[in-house]
Formats: C-alpha cells, structure tokens, sequence
C-alpha cells in the first residue's frame, strides 16, 4: 500500500517569474502596465510641453461665450449671440433628427430591396441586386455630394414660384421643390386641438388593444378575428369625428408665393443639406439593410416554409407567423449596428454644411476659439454615449430574442 | 388479353402518335416571360414599372453619355460645340486626368514614379491573392514597401534601405529564436530592428534629400486617387497585425490585458472616422515632442490604422469564438503552449473564417479614405470639391466629375468582393 504525498514545495524563484505558467501572468500584467503608464505620463508631458510653449490652458470656459455665428436648421431657440454650448446642443439635436429620419427610411429602403431581391420576378430580382451593389460600392461622401448637387444644382430657384403667374407650381398647391430646400405646410393649432391629438392618441392605443385581444382569441378558441379593416378604421374615424366635432381648430399655413418678391414664406422649410443627407444616408444604408435582410429570410430553413404550407398556412400567413418571427432575430442584430452607422456617419453633415454636432462643436466653434483638444474630446464623448447606449440596448435585446436552449 | 381486347376495345392504336411541339405559350422566350416576369397580376405590374423606369434612367443618361464631348478645355468651350444638344463634357476627364489621379502638386515630370509603384503593386500582391502562383515572388511583396516608398517620395535612397535592413535584422533574429522561445524570438527580434534603424540613422547625412538622385516629393504634394491608394493599401496592412493583436488581447484570460483592448476597441468603433480625422489635424500634434514635426499624412494614416485595427479585431474576435473548443483543447492536450497553439493552431482557422470579414472592413476602409478630403488634404473627392469645380474652366462640370469617382470607386471595391468570394469558395474545405 503506497501512500500519495505532495511534491515537495519548491520555493519561489525570480525565474519563475518567466517560466511558470502560474506566475508569467503576473508579469505580463505588470509589464503592461508599467508601459501604459509610461505611455500615458509621456504623451502628457508632451501634451503639457506643447501647451506651455503656445501659451494655452485647458478648460471649457469657452463654452459660454456667444457663439457669434447663425445657424439656419434648428429646432430650438437660437440667435448669434447665444453661447456655444447652445450651438452645440442644437447641433446635437439635429444629428439625433437626421439620425432618426434615416433610420426610418433606410429601413423601408432596405426591407422593399431585401424582400424584393428574393422575389421570383427576375427583371426585379436582378433591379434591386444592381442597387445594392452599386450603393455599397461608392463611398457615402461621393453619394451625399450628388444627391446634394441634384438638390442645388437641378431644383429651380424659389423665385420661380414666385408672382401671379409663376414658371413651375405648387406640387398639390402644398409644397414647393427648389434648391434651398422643401418648402411644405405647417400645421396651425387652433383652440381644442388638443383634444383631437388626444383621441388620436387613444385610437392609436386602442388598435393595440384590439389586436392583443384578437391574438388572444385566436389562441384561447382557434377563431380568427379580421385586424384589416378594424386598424383602419379605428385609425381614422374617431380622430376625423373629433375634428369636426371641434370645429376644425387645426389649420395649415401653405407656402404663400405672393407673400414676397424673393422667397416663399409661410408652411415650413427643411433644408437642402438636410435632404441630401437624410436621402443619401437612407439610401447608402438602405443598400446594407437589404443584405441583412435577405441572408436573414434565407436562413430560415426551407422545411419551416414547407411545414407551414403542409398546415395548410396561405403564403402570406406563412411570412407574417413562421418566416418573418424567426428571420428577425437574424435580422435585428445588424441592423442596430446599421443605426449605429447611420449615427456615426451623419458626421458627413459637415460636408453639406447641416448644422450637426461635428459641423457646429468640431467646424466653426473649434475654428473661432481655436479649441482644439476640448471640442473634439466633447464630440467624441457625445458619439461614444450614442454608440453605447445604442449597444446597451441591442444586447438587451439579442438576451431576449436568444433561442432558449435546453 | 390481346385477344379480348381485340373483342372488346372497337379500336386500340399500336404506334406512338409522332410528338408534337408544345404550345407557344409553354416553351421558349414568352413562357420564360410568363413564369419570371408576369407569374402574377401583382408581377406584372413591378415589372411593367420597372422597364419603365429603366427607359426613363437609360432615354436621359444614354444619350448624354454617347453625346458626350471628350476633347475641348474648358466647359465654356465644350457648350459652344454641343450647340444646345443634350451631352456630357467628358473633356474634364481628359484635361485634367493627371491632377484627379495625382493631386495638383504633385511634380509633373515625376508621374511615371507613382505610376510604376502603382503597376509594382500588382506584382506584389498577386502572390498574396492566388496560392498558386511561385512562392519565390513573396520575397518581391516583401520588399515592394520599401521600393514603393522609394518611388512615391523619392529622396535619399538610404532611408529604405536603413529601413529594410532594420525588419531583415529582426526576422532573422525572430527565425533563429522563436523554435526556443516565442517572447524571446519576438522582443527580441524587435529590439534588433529598433538597434539596426538607429546605428543605420546615424550613416544618413541631414541634407541627403537635397542631394538625392530621386528628386524628394513631400507627403503634403501626393494627391488625387493615389492618394486614396496609398491609404488604403497602408492602413489595411498596418492594421491587419495590430488588429490580430488586439483581438488576442480581448480574448486573454489576463484582466488587464483585457481591460486596455476592450476599451481601447470599443472607444474606436463608438466615435465617427471624421473625428479621428479631427484629431489627426488639430489633436495629435499636441501629443508628440515638443520640436518634432509629424506630417499630416503620417498622423492620418496613424489614426486610420488604429481606427480601421478596432474593426479587424472584432471580426478576429468573431473568428476566434467560432473556433470549435475542441482545437484549442486539441492544441493543450499536444502540450503546445500558448504561443505555439496560436501560431500554429488557433490562428491560421480563425484567420480562415475572418477573410469575408476582414475583406468586408478593407473595402469600408477604401471607401472612407474618401472623407481626408474634408481635412483638406486632396484627395480625389477633395480634388474635384476643391481644385477643378472651382476653376473657371470648369465650374459646374458636376456629373461628369462625379460620375468618374464613383465609377472608380465601384471597380475597385466590387473587384474586391468578388475576389473575396472566390477565395471564400476556394479556401471552402468543409464538406457541402
């Protein structure tokens, strides 16, 4: 009978400290951070160095000082003589605007191609592979330059809208195509008007409310209740009854072209740089989407189809309740990252000359205070936040949509 | 039975009836028309619209294009000879073909230098594209950096070679170390460049440049697609090896290893390329020593390469995940260390299963080269905004110029994806 003992311990050498698998990570850890620091007290004395040399000091000070310059595109107050950081915020504002807008339209862009590639018509099969390829192909500056020069050099000006007999007319009579931008109504908001929005609202809930119930019949009893026509309905009647019922308090101010012998005044106005942005962005990222969106159908296998027509589902039916609920967590996860490139590359603004964050903070602020290392270090921070919380809340999502395993 | 069929039957036939074609509507063109242009009503309709909206792009682009005038100097000049007809004035292209592929500043007498880098470049890569060219020519693609920055900037012929012989110093030390020892080949191999490019400095007199036979061209004259090229070439390679390195980094089992690559990814895939630019152009010269000068074509191609490194390393990481366990255990249970199970084992598969990734990030990096034109460096987006629209020649010469990027654009970055789905087929080893 043998016993087993512990090998004896060795005691703790200094090669050990390279040559023991228990101990080498410590040492690479330590070297690591030895060099980190270095690395970081060298560029900051440099940073010092530098600064002392040209007389300067770090601090944000700056950004109280009125700004001094106009900003056409805003969706908040703001005059020349407001601070910087005024400036900035609305040119954070119009980067979440421009960001949003073409989220939502890459996403119709890119759905219409990505299902449409898949179709069996060839002609259109073949359209929308030839716009996916030459989307992807050609960088987003050179898209946004040309729809931005299609949206100056090509729209009339807004003098030919202009006078009692002008050269082109009101599109409807309600909005204006020209190359300072679309000129378009806007609402006016008479008395009782909240009550419109508010039944509005509710309508919009109800068809909710509708549509879980009608979910919940079809799977406590297997009848089928009709959601068409109901959503359509619900959608549009009660708020239509309610601004008649109301007298009509909300009104639209139209583009006026007698108003003024040099511009159109009156309804709204978006811009040209904002346009050519949200369109190109939508339609360079719509491009990527559609490839999402087709590898995501297709990797729903084909036997899912097949067992879904074998339960004598209808086509239609088919996409709506087996293809499409497991396509989209395929789908879904690029996607967000698409966003996230929308947002960052909604940067480009600067290009076009829309007011965004980079083009206010890190174009004209920084070129008029001549704070270089504060302004793009604000800037990154504000991306980073975007990129972060937009991860933050794929990954909650990807937890939610992922297949529970056993 | 024969016999009671004859009784039975009043008549059979014996012979096959002669086969008939089939309707006109079941073969040939109109029934390929049928079945993938007009299967349904809803079909029909798309497809109806889309001929007409291919007749609408091709009935105004065709004519233009085929009308187009290539051979006068100025738009002014190209409109008197159209004489009101509908046509493009290509002549741009021509007249100033040199400045949108070399910039504005660039000696003209010297083109034939980028030129020929430009044609080099093809012999060196070819032999990292297909496996089956001669392995010899490897050697070639090894020395082209050196011959290709010889060419572009010209100057003393010793900065290369100091250069060149400081990366052979270290690979020859790394080869006759890394069987022994992996840190040690590697340090070591760094040192011995670092020691071999400062003894070799010293050998380089101050004024070399002025004397050179090549004429020296300074970064801030290179311009126009070259420009682009140069970047994207660079930056794609330097970052490849920094990317591999970062994407071990994340997956280490030491946490602050860990720590620093993630948030150091992380933080470069969360801001813009512009802003990095921004620092490239205002930032970063205020983190070098105090008298040094760093030009802006090496701070831009610094932070590309970080930037596009950021992106590499998590398709790597990507590769590395998909990695069955079974080959790192494989590689442990040989009694590989960490070192040799990567190198050998672990890196050459996660590689393998990156390349469409990989390729996915070099072709969105070429793309983005395009945005130093708004750090005014001249690039070809930035030629045509700045330089060639403004002339008076050429002021309002849009489409043409326009349309010239985006096709040069498109032939190189298509080019690259349908290599790197051939190489995807190619390299498939799995049974489908």
């Amino acid at each position: 009978m043998t016993t087993l003992t512990d090998p004896p311990l060795e005691s703790f050498r200094l090669s050990m400290l390279f040559n023991d698998t228990r101990y080498r990570s410590f040492t690479f850890q330590a070297i690591a951070l030895v060099l980190l620091v270095f690395a970081i007290g060298y560029l900051t004395s440099n940073l010092l160095a530098n600064l002392r040399a040209q007389g300067l000091q770090l601090g944000f000070n700056f950004l109280s000082e009125p700004a001094g310059y106009d900003i056409n595109q805003r969706l908040i107050d703001y005059t020349s003589q407001s601070s910087h950081a005024r400036a900035a915020i609305v040119g954070v504002l119009n980067t979440l605007l421009v960001a949003a807008l073409a989220c939502l339209m890459a996403t119709v862009f890119g759905v219409a191609a990505g299902v449409l590639r898949l179709s069996k018509n060839w002609l259109i099969s073949k359209l929308m592979a030839f716009y996916v390829e030459i989307f992807r192909n050609i960088p987003v500056l050179i898209w946004i330059i040309i729809i931005f020069t299609i949206m100056t050099a090509v729209m009339p000006g807004p003098r030919s809208y202009l006078g009692e007999d002008p050269e082109s007319n009101l599109l409807l009579g309600l909005f204006a195509f020209t190359n300072r931008g679309i000129y378009g109504p806007a609402p006016i908001w008479g008395a009782g008007s909240g009550v419109v929005i508010a039944v509005f609202v509710a309508s919009i809930i109800g068809i909710f409310a509708y549509r879980r119930y009608a979910k919940h019949v079809l799977y406590s009893s297997g009848q089928m209740l009709p959601t068409g026509w109901p959503t359509l309905a619900l959608l549009i009647l009660p708020t239509v009854l309610a601004f008649f019922m109301m007298g009509q308090p909300i009104g639209l101010d139209l583009p006026d072209p007698l108003a003024n012998r040099f511009n159109l005044r009156g309804g709204t106005q978006i811009g040209a740089p904002l346009i050519a942005l949200w369109f190109a962005l939508s339609i360079y990222t719509g491009a990527f989407i559609a490839e999402n969106v087709r590898a995501g159908i297709q990797a729903v296998s084909k036997g899912q189809t097949e067992a879904a027509s074998a339960l004598g589902l209808r086509p239609n039916r088919t996409m709506n309740l087996v293809v499409l609920p497991q396509a989209l967590r395929v789908i879904i996860p690029p996607l967000i990252s698409q966003y996230l490139n929308i947002t960052k590359n909604s940067s480009l603004a600067i290009v076009v000359g829309y007011a965004d964050i980079t083009a206010t903070l890190g174009g004209i602020t920084l070129n008029q205070t001549g704070r270089a290392i504060e302004c793009v270090l604000l800037l990154m921070l504000f991306y980073l936040t975007i990129s972060l919380s937009i991860s933050a809340v794929m990954n909650v999502y990807n937890n939610s949509v992922a297949l529970k395993e056993r | 039975m024969s016999d009671t069929q004859q009784h039975s039957v009043a008549f059979v036939r014996t012979e096959a009836i002669p086969e008939r074609e089939p309707p006109y509507t079941a073969s040939g063109p109109l029934k390929w028309m049928k079945d993938n242009l007009f299967a349904t009503p809803f079909n029909g309709i798309l497809t109806i619209v889309a001929v007409y909206l291919i007749y609408m792009i091709l009935s105004s682009a065709l004519p233009w294009m085929l009308n187009g005038i290539w051979t006068t100097s100025s738009l002014a000049e190209c409109r008197t000879v159209l004489d009101g007809a509908v046509g493009a004035c290509f002549s741009v292209l021509t007249e100033r073909w040199n400045q949108l592929l070399f910039g504005f500043k660039y000696p003209s007498e010297l083109y034939w230098r980028p030129g020929l880098a430009f044609m080099l470049l093809f012999v060196a890569i070819a032999p990292v594209l297909f496996f089956d060219l001669p392995r010899k020519l490897l050697i070639f693609t090894g020395l082209y950096p050196f011959i290709a920055y010889y060419l572009v900037w010209g100057g003393a012929i010793g900065v290369p070679l100091v250069a060149l012989a400081g990366c052979v110093a270290g690979a020859v030390f790394y080869q006759s170390f890394v069987a022994r020892n992996f840190a040690l080949g590697f340090l070591g191999g760094v040192i011995a460049a670092f020691v071999t490019w400062y003894i070799g400095g010293l050998f380089i007199p101050d004024g070399a440049n002025n004397t050179a036979w090549m004429r020296a061209v300074p970064s801030r004259d290179l311009g126009g697609f070259m420009l682009n090229m140069m970047l994207g070439v660079t930056c794609v390679s330097l970052s490849l090896p920094l990317g591999i390195a970062l994407a071990l980094g994340r997956q280490s089992s030491m946490p602050l290893i860990k720590v620093i690559c993630v948030v150091f990814i992380e933080f470069i895939r969360g801001v813009p390329l512009i802003t990095l630019l921004f620092v490239a152009s205002v930032m970063l010269a205020y983190f070098f020593p105090p008298d040094s000068t760093v030009d802006l074509f090496l701070r831009v191609v610094i932070m590309i390469t970080v930037f596009s490194a950021a992106y590499i390393a998590e398709v790597i990481r990507g590769g590395l995940a998909a990695l069955p366990k079974g080959q790192y255990e494989g590689a442990d249970s040989l009694g590989l260390d960490y070192a040799q199970a990567t190198r050998l084992i672990i890196l050459p598969q996660a590689l393998k299963i990156s390349i469409p990734g990989i390729v996915n990030v070099a072709v969105g990096l070429f793309k983005d080269t395009t945005l130093v034109s708004v750090i005014s460096m001249f690039d070809l987006v930035g030629m045509i905004r700045g330089p060639i629209l403004a002339s008076t020649a050429w002021n309002g010469v849009y489409w043409e110029l326009l349309g010239f990027a985006a096709v040069l654009f498109f032939v190189v970055c298509y080019g690259i994806s349908q290599y790197s789905q051939w190489l995807e087929r190619r390299l498939a080893t799995d049974h489908r």
